[in-house]
């Protein structure tokens, strides 16, 4: 892919981005429900004090105007103060997002190992027994509740057996100095293997449960990618050059199943990043999920706006890795 | 069916489209996809029976000793690798490879593909039609095996390219003894390259012998048929007779003459089994009536 091309898919993405800023800042701002009044629910504030208030937060303007600003304090990184921590949201956002970004690669990454040998198997074993107990296997993982199977896990493995912990990030006593943001990094920093280990065993539960619907999909699209590739004439070919099987499936036809497969984990990703609030929810994990939650019930529009908005630009930016990643392993689209 | 091919010869096979040309030398070559399977019979090759093989062995025999060339080059290679690892590959699957990048450039200019050693780098897309195929063949001929069983090799070419690699095929088989086994709709190149030829109906052999003669006396109504259908150069104006009728279907097959539905000097023998019988010459022919075909 060439620069000139490569500019012109990013230029591509803006009028999407500035849609969804236009959107997400209607549908906040239209709901019912004051935040000023949210906000000094519990102080026995003046009319005066509230007007202030409003005023400071720009919330007397007209909308259109409040827009603007909006934008062009987000295209500054500025996305405003946080009505409920009184601090700038870039800054609160900034805190979280290590712990829901380690959660979200954590699950793919277990998506990934799970899928792509499943995936073989099902389409290398296609139409046996085999391979329709791993189709309706999937076929369960995809449509199974996150929550009720967050639950479950919980119920089992950390109520009855104890062998992994209810919820958080790690234990109080095992906290390390915060460079990144990211436990697991953090802790060989910190040149801590215990505290790395109670990371690692705090963020089992939760990537799992958020990874099985994505190991789900995965595993069907590794099988079908395969089962195609497994038709063609290259890997005919390559059999009657005398290649091992191992080779023949490892390498040639792997290699052209996994360009779909790399697509689609991609854009998964994103959504993930986006859709992990009722795991984070349930498992009390600190990210960016929950304070998400947190911030719609409490009317925060500042965050909730730049949350959204910051999923959407990952969103778009992972679309955009896939499509470079599918470029890079396709040698024929390659310019 | 009784398939010989000695060193250096080429056997062309000929027959419709769905008779099983396709079929028939993949199960030599032990590649037959699933569900397909060999049901009774037996595979010689250097007096060893291919059925009872195991798995290994067949792979060892495969590329080494016996390759295949596909119709279409663009999609018998890889596209996610180059030429280059695609050829070095079938020289370590058997042991073969020692300074690799010069074995490979040289099993590519055998085939007459120009400055070999910087195309190796190249993925297949990058090739031309003609210099694709050539390439494949290379590949298929790294390990030197000594029968390559061509399965359409030129269908996908234009005219000029078609002459080209059919040209390359001979002189490989004159140069380095190959055993050629070429598969084919054109009567008109197997009359033309191939001594022997080997005619295809439904599954089956039906007829077998050297070209010249049974272009000129075919033994077996099909052959005939085939022959009649066919435009001549020397004879532009013959009318031609397509063979009418159908192929039966392969799944519902009784014990009888399976070109009978379609023959018209079908006898009610012809309902009864139809051996291929040897008739002296090198001439084989399923047809109870031979001698009566060519009158
Ligand atoms: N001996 C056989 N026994 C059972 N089925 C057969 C046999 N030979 C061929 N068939 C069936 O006929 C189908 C077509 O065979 P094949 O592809 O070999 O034809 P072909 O002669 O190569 O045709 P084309 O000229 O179009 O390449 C196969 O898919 C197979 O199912
Ligand atoms: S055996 Fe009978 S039906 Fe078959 S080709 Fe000969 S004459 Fe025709
Ligand atoms: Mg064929």
């Amino acid at each position: 892919m060439t620069a000139s091309r490569l500019l012109e898919r990013l230029l591509q993405t803006l009028p999407v981005l500035f849609g969804v800023s236009l959107i997400v800042f209607l549908m906040i701002t239209l709901t019912p429900g004051d935040p000023v009044e949210i906000m000094l629910a519990d102080s026995r504030a003046t009319p005066e004090q509230a007007a202030q208030l409003r005023a400071d937060l720009g919330l007397d303007r007209p909308l259109p105007q409040r827009f603007l600003v909006f934008l062009g304090n987000a295209l500054t990184g500025d996305f405003g103060i946080s009505f409920f921590h009184r601090r700038p949201v870039r800054d609160v956002i900034a805190e979280r997002l290590p712990a829901t970004i380690e959660l979200t690669l954590a699950a793919i990454l277990l998506a990934i190992a799970v899928a792509i040998p499943l995936g073989v198997i099902a389409a290398v074993k296609r139409d046996t027994w085999l391979d329709r107990a791993l189709t309706a296997l999937s076929l369960f993982g995809v449509s199974l509740p996150g929550f009720w199977f967050g639950l479950l896990l919980i119920l089992l493995f950390a109520v009855q057996l104890g062998v992994f912990p209810v919820g958080g990030r790690t234990d109080f006593d095992l906290e390390v100095a915060r460079v990144t943001g990211f436990l697991l990094i953090d802790s060989v920093i910190a040149g801590r293997p215990d505290a790395f280990l109670a990371a690692l065993r705090h963020l089992a539960l939760p990537a799992i449960t958020l990874g099985l619907p994505t190991a789900a999909l995965l595993t069907r699209v590794v099988r079908s990618a395969m089962a195609e590739v497994l038709t063609s004439d290259y890997v005919l070919f390559a059999e009657a050059k005398g290649l091992s099987r191992r080779r023949v499936l490892l390498r040639h036809a792997l290699k052209n199943a996994l360009i779909p497969v790399v697509t689609v984990a991609a854009i998964e990703t994103g959504s993930l990043l986006g859709g992990n609030m009722i795991v984070e929810t349930v498992f009390g994990w600190p990210g960016l999920g929950r304070l998400v939650v947190e911030s719609i019930f409490a009317r925060n529009y500042p965050l909730v706006q730049a949350a959204v908005l910051l999923y959407a630009v990952t969103y778009v930016m992972l679309n955009f890795t896939a499509d470079l990643l599918y470029t890079a392993l396709n040698p024929k689209v390659r310019l | 069916m009784d398939l010989d091919i000695a060193a250096g010869e080429a056997l062309g096979v000929v027959g419709e489209s769905g008779s099983g040309k396709s079929v028939t030398f993949l199960s030599v070559l032990g590649l037959l996809r699933p569900p397909g399977r060999i049901e009774a019979g037996e595979i010689l090759f250097d007096g060893r029976d291919l059925r009872r093989v195991s798995r290994a062995e067949l792979r060892a025999l495969r590329g080494r000793h016996m390759a295949l060339a596909m119709q279409d080059a663009l999609s018998a290679l890889n596209p996610a690798f180059t030429i280059g690892q695609q050829l070095i590959e079938t020289l370590e699957a058997h042991g073969l490879a020692a300074n690799t990048r010069e074995q490979a450039a040289a099993a590519l200019s055998r085939v007459g593909i120009p400055s070999a050693a910087e195309r190796l780098d190249d993925y297949p897309h990058q090739f031309s039609g003609g210099m694709r195929q050539r390439a494949m063949i290379a590949i298929s001929l790294a390990a030197r095996p000594r029968l390559l069983v061509a399965d359409e090799p030129t269908t996908a070419l234009d005219v000029t390219l078609r002459a080209q690699v059919l040209d390359l095929l001979d002189e490989l088989r004159e140069q380095d003894g190959l055993a050629l086994a070429l598969i084919t709709h054109d009567l008109a190149v197997v009359a033309e390259r191939c001594p022997r030829v080997m005619v295809m109906y439904a599954g089956q052999v039906v007829e077998s012998g050297p070209t010249a003669q049974v272009v000129a006396r075919p033994l077996h109504p099909y052959t005939r048929g085939l022959l009649e259908s066919l435009p001549r150069l020397e004879d532009p104006d013959r009318p031609l007779h397509p063979i009418p009728g159908q192929v039966p279907d392969l799944a519902r097959l009784d014990g009888g003459c399976r070109f009978r539905n379609r023959c018209s000097m079908a006898i009610s023998a012809c309902a009864g089994p139809t051996p291929l019988a040897d008739l002296g010459g090198g001439r084989a022919s399923r047809c109870l009536r031979a001698a009566e075909v060519s009158p």
